[in-house]
């Protein structure tokens, strides 16, 4: 089933499951969303389900708080990363503070999605890498799947979460098939996955970039070099048994994202895995990043995405210590 | 020089003019019945509020000053459209205030030391709005006008569950949502506006122009009148003297009961004026002038109501047990909030979550750890 087939399969799953889960959006009634995720979705569970808002993405965030405050469940679609940012205040001021600011007697079981990163070949801010600015902000959590599987089962666990959920899809999987099990979930949703074993150098990643860490992974063992891949699908928290577990049998890792690198998601990983098993490494914790600058033109996006060779260059320097 | 204030225009609705006469302008003609059957204890009550709610400010305003509170945001001057509002509604309405609006949450039943709390820096909010004691009133939002989308959202909430317009009026659910001049400037004001018209939300829009956000004139906010806003997105708008408690009370409720029998959302625009600083960090002095303030004292909403009801033959009595009340009141904050404690710090580990989170729960732990380490210091010292 295709990534966004899943998300689909997942988010009927969930307005069936209850019916105080709404979508909310714009263009995810007849449309289905830009990217179809919803598509059907309309049809099948009326408008008062599926809303097709107005054109703001501070009201669609903003008025979902005060659903969640009536008992809903909101789960609100950013059309594209470019635009949360009108959004920012109501989910890092507001959305993410409310709980704490009821002393915990109010509960914000809010999901926002927002298609997120490269490799589509857009115009502007069509293809970026918020996340450090959620994972910064307490009481948010954020998550990202990277497999048909995990965007079934994440998007149900993150509606069922008492606490709002940045959910980031990541755009270059959309169209990508895996096997779905619809009926066994696989992780519990804050979870990070070892998704291939290995021994010299332990690969770290999140969302698209995890498929790019498979690619390269199948390139060095072809080299002689065995590498182990961790998704870290939980963004926040991060789920740091299995990175650790794995840095201390490889004695060597290399984080890869799309984000920009200064103060990343990648930044943070590679401090605390240096903070919790120093002694364990053989050579210091490398990061391989989008570069500290906008997101390009379009026809620079293959420059400026971490690709197999950037990583491997990482591994090679790695190995060099 | 003219004056950086808008005065109501022959569209405004007022009842009683500056000293008090009974004088309605046209626009309040469609009230007058509402009006007649108050009875003389709910005209009373109004007094009695605007009254308690102005010692209790002051009192507060001394706290601050004292050094009990870190700030104080007065409300002093603002006490007829509050409490007019406030009155207006049913006890299954929804308030979401800004963060002046003391007397909405008095009258709803938030206890006042519940926002006495806020202001001393023990919480950010504290009190759960669906608590019954609580009456639906929200926490105060600090972040102008984001707290409009939230009563939209509400609202959209209480149309999807049909918790309003149904025609049973003793059931029927609506919302009140305040702000300011300067907060309608505010794009959330606008977005919040757009999905109540849309969704046609039980709603009303309760606009408090006091004339000034902080130093700033109504007139960089808007050069016209605000509450022709609403008319834009759609909805009835309707400018009431906000100094008139009568006025208020009226036009509110008639708005309140249209949004809930599920005629959609209505706006309204008090005209009133902040007589005290924006907050006690705020000095006003170096914005505008006595003669300004001196005006508006003179239009000040409980002189008003005091003379209208000795022109209705309420009692010496009345008046001095309204000024015992209102000492007692005054009095009975001041100590209370000298009894307040502090807070473990464990407390700011607490709700950052509602499922238990590891990197808060880590740090939670370490700090206590290392709170610990100095007990030890000084049992050795």
């Amino acid at each position: 089933m295709p990534f966004s087939r899943a998300l689909n399969a997942g988010l009927r799953a969930a307005l069936a499951g209850s019916d105080r889960v709404l979508l909310m959006g714009e263009d995810i009634g007849p449309l289905g969303g830009v990217f179809r995720v919803t598509e059907g979705l309309q049809a099948e569970f009326g408008d008062r389900r599926v809303l097709d808002t107005p054109l703001a993405e501070s009201g669609i965030v903003g008025t979902a708080i005060g659903l969640a405050m009536a008992g809903f469940r909101p789960v609100c679609e950013i059309q594209f990363d470019g635009f949360v940012f009108p959004a920012f205040d109501q989910i890092t001021s507001q959305l993410a503070k409310q709980t704490y600011r009821h002393e915990g007697a109010l509960q914000l079981p809010v999901v926002i999605r927002i298609p997120y990163g490269g490799h589509i070949g857009a115009v502007e801010h069509h293809q970026e890498s918020p996340e450090a600015y959620f994972t910064h902000t307490p009481g948010l959590r954020v998550v990202s799947p990277s497999t048909p599987n995990d965007a079934y089962w994440m998007i149900q666990d993150a509606i069922a979460s008492p606490d709002p959920v940045i959910f980031l899809e990541p755009k270059a999987k959309y169209w990508q098939k895996g096997e779905v099990d619809t009926s066994a979930r696989a992780l519990p949703l804050h979870a990070s996955r070892v998704v291939r074993r290995g021994t010299d150098v332990t690969l770290v990643g999140h969302g698209a970039m995890v498929s790019v860490l498979l690619q390269a992974a199948a390139i060095a063992e072809s080299e002689g070099t065995s590498c182990e891949v961790v998704d870290v699908r939980s963004l926040s928290p991060v789920d740091y048994g299995p990175i650790l577990d794995s840095v201390r049998r490889t004695g060597r890792m290399v984080y890869a994202q799309e984000a920009p690198g200064f103060t990343s998601l990648g930044s943070e990983i590679a401090a605390t895995v240096m903070e919790r098993a120093f002694y364990a490494l053989e050579a210091p914790v490398l990061r391989v990043s989008g570069f500290d600058t906008p997101f390009p033109p379009a026809k620079l996006e293959g420059a400026y995405l971490p690709d197999a060779d950037r990583i491997l260059e990482a591994v090679d320097r790695s190995l060099t210590y | 020089m003219t004056l950086p204030v808008s005065s109501p225009d022959p569209g405004t609705v007022r009842v009683l003019t500056a000293d008090g006469s009974f004088a309605p302008t046209p626009a309040a003609e469609p009230y007058l019945a509402l009006i007649d059957a108050l009875s003389d204890a709910e005209l009373e009550g109004f007094y009695r509020d605007m009254a308690v709610i102005r010692a209790f400010d002051v009192q507060a305003t001394n706290l601050q000053r004292q050094g009990q509170l870190a700030l104080w945001p007065p409300s002093f001057g603002q006490e007829a459209a509050q409490v007019g509002s406030a009155r207006a509604a049913r006890p299954q309405d929804h308030f979401f205030p800004s963060y002046r609006e003391h007397v909405v949450a008095r009258i709803r039943g938030v206890d006042p030391i519940d926002i006495i709390r806020v202001m001393r820096g023990l919480t950010h909010g504290g009190w759960n709005p669906f608590d019954p004691k609580n009456g639906n009133v929200h926490v105060y939002t600090l972040v102008l006008g984001s707290q409009t989308l939230h009563a939209t959202g509400l609202a959209m909430g209480l149309a999807f569950d049909e918790r309003s317009g149904t025609g049973d009026p003793e059931r029927d659910e609506a919302v009140i949502v305040y702000y300011g001049d300067g907060a309608s400037s505010q794009g959330d004001i606008h977005e919040a506006m757009v999905f109540a018209a849309s969704y046609r939300t039980p709603q009303v829009f309760f606009l408090q122009n006091n004339q000034w956000a902080i130093s700033v004139p109504v007139a960089t906010q808007s050069r016209a009148p605000l509450y022709k806003r609403g008319e834009g997105y759609g909805m009835p708008s309707i400018a009431v003297d906000g100094n008139d408690v009568l006025a208020s009370w009226a036009v509110t409720r008639l708005a309140l009961e249209e949004a809930r029998a599920g005629e959609g959302p209505r706006a309204i625009e008090a005209l009133t004026y902040r007589m005290g600083a924006h907050t006690t960090s705020d000095d006003p002095t170096k914005y505008r002038t006595s003669e300004e303030e001196d005006s508006w004292r003179a239009r000040d909403p409980i002189d008003r109501m005091r003379n209208y009801l000795l022109s209705r033959g309420a009692s010496e009595a009345f008046f001095a047990d309204v000024e015992a009340e209102s000492a007692a009141v005054a009095e009975d904050i001041r100590i209370r909030t000298g009894e307040l404690g502090g807070l473990e710090t464990d407390a700011m580990f607490d709700h950052v979550y509602s499922d238990p989170h590891p990197l808060v729960e880590e740090q939670r732990q370490w700090f206590a750890g290392y709170e610990a380490s100095f007990d030890g210091e000084q049992e050795a010292s």
